[in-house]
């Protein structure tokens, strides 16, 4: 097996590409996801993958898979062009798919996994599973991959390092030629990254291609003979050979038009509202949190995915218990047992998941916004109707919340008045802090600016302000301050001043500016 | 009154004409009587077990709590000389520890509803026959309790007491008239009380609740309790009714009657759905037909096998209208949302 460190220097694939993509387009309304996208695979190549969240990584790799059409390209696999596949036709293609949710059955052992669906039978009709067999036929995978388990052992005892090995395994057993591994190394601590390092270089000598997507740039720079770099759906620049470091990536994952416009606060230096003390989320247990938000400020949280950002929401609004440190609101020292608790207080979240946690879809407008404050809205315990749709209609003119009725069903409204409701749900009681995490995710535009015109309103009320985003445009044009989180700690914050896509990029991925 | 009830009430007429029309005597005030008996005996534990049903849980022990508690009643005034209303706290009391017991491992421990009151139901049959040795319990001769029994057993002919006319009298069943007020009581508690709405929130989608800064676990635990209290408070009136328990055999299967009820009355056991009025008329329904399955002179082996496939066709047939109303409804939403600022200008 070859060297992780001498990957990069063998010379990118000799053979023919047997993939090629080109010119690529897939939209969805309101946005382009991929735009005129065009690449080669070669056999026995390692392709990293890089872009920001959003940038159309997902949707090159749904449309590979054959989950998802293009609305215009080709597909040619070895010289036979397609206008789309299917996910029969990308299995038969042999591209093979590790994604960051591994998909093996935990209960089962490994060799089962690596042929589940497809397994050899023995006893004639009775179809008994040849267990034998079974693993005798997974070994060989096994010794190719370096792997020190065997066949028989159950999944739920391996690493997850060991897991994506099982995975790629199965990669092998349906004679794959390209391995498309999704952040396979974003939750693997760093001895394990190395194993997996090696893996990809062992399949790389057998031929084997690989598309690498990684946030990680420093492994993208170790694993790849070329880098492709996508921002906002296109092709933003290819990096081969000496060519592929840490810097020109960065430089072509940002350099984007910005085009919304920064509102001051009317008022600056509010006191420190919620600050936190070597906190820590059980995601993360060995890194610090110490992040003060004050008073009339908005402050966005930037990072990558998996940085930690939603569970620290979580922890600041009672869902889960931090795994240590403090939390102080205005000063004294504050703990949570339940959301109710956090409530009570005046820290509020709107959560990332509106359909799953933001709402009950099935209940009316109004009685979505009164859940959280219900008691206001009863007298001797019984709620009163009346008080309830008075306030559900004064939140539809409030916040323009485009329903006919505050009693119909919220599942009837689009998604930007959804958010809307969800939002009324906070305003109608006094926060003291208010977290938004992702607010404007799969919203339309005009409602995205409305809800930036909420929030600045709800800081220029005194409310601190605290912005989970992961898109830059929102972060740079919503932002009073940025605190940048990498892997459950802040890596730093910027002011106004500092605030570029740039500098939260570098923070982001975990270097200093 | 929802949809969904007002079919059932159309179900529960068109079957109880037709089984007047085929035997006159099921209209008659004996018959009447007795039914409405036994709608307010299994009526009461059935609402417990609806509030159970509506946080996506189920309560299995209830049989076995009217067992053991039955069982215990009895020994109390019986055996013990405890005054009958200090019995009856005492029961009460127990129905609480229960339903907390069974709350708390559900929501703290984290474990299955399902499993839960499945363990109860073991455990509280197997106490119930260890307590009297697998003995019927039952009541010394000649000892009475003339107020008790009134309040459980009794019978008062409302028309007769307001007009005097003993000719076309109905004696109701006080079983009868005290599920009544406790269903009027659970359906203000229900579908017009905080706590009520937290429960439907609760069962719709438990996350978005608790992202409302509802105290989930509190609301759950609360209709577990609710559910073994009723099921104690029914517990009086069957021991009073049957006046001797054999514990291997009282109440079996009553919880069963009780999710059936539930289900008959528009309860998804996935939470969220349900009412007052529903459970109500499913354990209507429930007695009219094991009291067509006798006046029918249907073999009454075959009653679990008649109920079974009412329930089946009543659960097909609900699920096709939901199917159908939801379809409509859509199309409204869909049209409303289409000019929704000219309505909203109105």
């Amino acid at each position: 097996m070859t060297p992780p460190a001498t990957a990069a220097a063998v010379s990118p694939g000799l053979g023919e590409p047997f993939l090629k993509l080109a010119g690529l387009r897939k939209t969805y309304p309101g946005v382009v996801a991929l735009s005129d996208f065009s690449m080669t695979v070669r056999p026995g190549e390692v392709i990293g993958l890089v872009g920001e969240n959003g940038a159309g990584k997902s949707t090159l790799m749904k449309i590979l898979g054959g989950v998802i059409e293009p609305d215009r390209g080709a597909i040619e696999i070895d010289g036979g062009a397609h206008p789309s596949l299917s996910v029969a036709q990308s299995m038969a293609a042999g591209i093979a798919f590790v994604h960051q949710e591994l998909n093996l059955f935990d209960n089962l052992s490994v060799a089962a996994n690596v042929y589940i669906g497809r397994e050899p039978r023995k006893y004639g009709f009775l179809k008994l599973v040849d267990d034998d067999k079974l693993e005798k036929a997974v070994q060989p995978f096994l010794d190719r991959l370096g792997a020190s388990f065997s066949p028989a052992t159950p999944v739920a005892r391996l690493s997850l390092a060991e897991q994506q090995i099982v995975e790629i395994a199965k990669a092998l057993s349906l004679r794959s030629r390209l391995v498309i591994l999704d952040e396979p190394t974003s939750s693997l601590p760093i001895a394990e990254t190395e194993k997996l390092l090696e893996v990809i270089a062992g399949l790389k000598a057998d031929g084997i291609s690989v598309i690498f997507i990684s946030h990680r740039l420093h492994e993208v720079v170790r694993a790849s003979d070329r880098v492709i770099v996508l921002r906002d759906g296109r092709l933003v620049g290819t990096l081969e050979g000496d060519d592929i470091n840490h810097d020109a990536m960065v430089r072509l994952m940002v350099g984007r038009d910005l085009k919304v416009d920064y509102v001051p606060p009317s008022k600056t230096g509010g006191e420190v509202v919620l600050s936190t003390r070597g906190l820590r989320t059980s995601t993360y247990p060995g890194h610090d949190i110490d992040l003060d938000l004050h008073a009339g400020e908005i402050l966005g949280l930037a990072g990558l995915v998996g940085a930690g950002r939603t569970e620290l929401a979580r922890v600041l609004f009672g869902i889960d218990r931090p795994a240590g440190g403090s939390v102080a609101l205005e000063g004294k020292p504050v703990h949570f047992a339940t959301s109710s608790d956090a409530v009570d207080a005046g820290i509020f979240l709107v959560p990332e998941d509106r359909k799953g946690a933001g709402l009950l879809l099935d209940l009316p407008i109004a009685q979505n916004i009164t859940l959280p404050d219900l008691k206001s809205y009863a007298r001797n315990g019984l709620v009163s109707r009346e008080a309830e749709l008075a306030r559900g209609k004064r939140s539809r003119s409030d916040l323009d919340i485009r329903a006919a009725d505050v009693a119909q069903r919220t599942s009837s409204l689009s998604g930007g008045n959804q958010q809307k409701v969800v939002l009324a749900k906070w305003l109608a009681m006094t926060p003291k802090a208010i977290i938004f995490d992702e607010p404007t995710r799969g919203i339309d535009v005009g409602a995205k600016a409305e809800i930036y015109r909420l929030m600045r309103a709800l800081s220029d009320t005194g409310v601190a302000v605290l912005m989970i985003s992961s898109d830059m445009e929102e972060v740079i044009g919503v932002s009073d301050r940025v605190a940048v989180m990498h892997e459950g700690h802040i890596q730093g914050t910027l002011d106004r001043a500092q605030c570029s896509e740039e500098n939260i990029l570098r923070l982001a991925v975990g270097k200093s500016i | 009154m929802l949809k969904k009830d007002l079919g059932l009430l159309v179900l529960i007429i068109v079957v109880g004409a037709v089984v007047a029309i085929i035997n006159p005597r099921f209209l008659s005030p004996i018959n009447i009587a007795n039914t409405a008996n036994l709608v307010g005996l299994f009526g009461i534990f059935a609402i417990g077990q609806g509030f159970v049903i509506i946080t996506g849980g189920i309560d299995l022990s209830v049989g076995s709590i009217i067992a053991l508690l039955g069982v215990i009643f009895i020994d109390l005034i019986a055996n013990h000389e405890v005054l009958w209303p200090i019995a009856a706290l005492i029961v009460l009391c127990l129905g609480v520890l229960m339903g907390l017991v069974h709350g708390l491992l559900i929501t703290k421990l984290k474990l299955q509803p399902f499993v839960v009151t499945l363990c109860g139901l073991l455990i509280y049959r197997g106490i119930a026959r260890f307590y009297t040795a697998d003995a019927t319990a039952g009541f010394p001769f000649g000892v009475n309790f003339p107020e008790l029994e009134w309040i459980t057993t009794g019978r008062t002919d409302i028309v007769a007491v307001l007009t005097g006319d003993k000719w076309h009298s109905i004696p109701i069943p006080h079983a009868f008239f005290i599920m009544l007020v406790i269903a009027v009581v659970m359906w203000v508690v229900l579908h017009r009380s905080v706590f009520g709405r937290y429960l439907y929130a609760v069962g719709k989608n438990e996350e978005a609740a608790r992202y409302s800064g509802i105290r989930t676990t509190r609301v759950i635990i609360a209709a577990y309790v609710i559910s073994a209290t009723l099921a104690a408070l029914s517990s009086i009136f069957f021991a009073m009714y049957t006046r001797s328990i054999l514990p291997s055999g009282h109440g079996n299967f009553y919880e069963l009657y009780a999710i059936a009820a539930a289900v008959l009355g528009g309860f998804s056991l996935r939470g969220g759905e349900g009412s007052i009025v529903g459970v109500v008329l499913g354990t209507i329904l429930l007695q009219v037909l094991q009291n067509l399955v006798n006046l029918l002179g249907i073999p009454s082996s075959l009653n679990f096998a008649v109920m079974g496939s009412v329930i089946l066709i009543g659960v097909i047939a609900d699920q096709q209208f939901a199917i159908f109303r939801q379809r409509r409804e859509t199309a409204r939403e869909r049209m409303a949302a289409s000019r929704p600022m000219a309505e909203a200008a109105e």
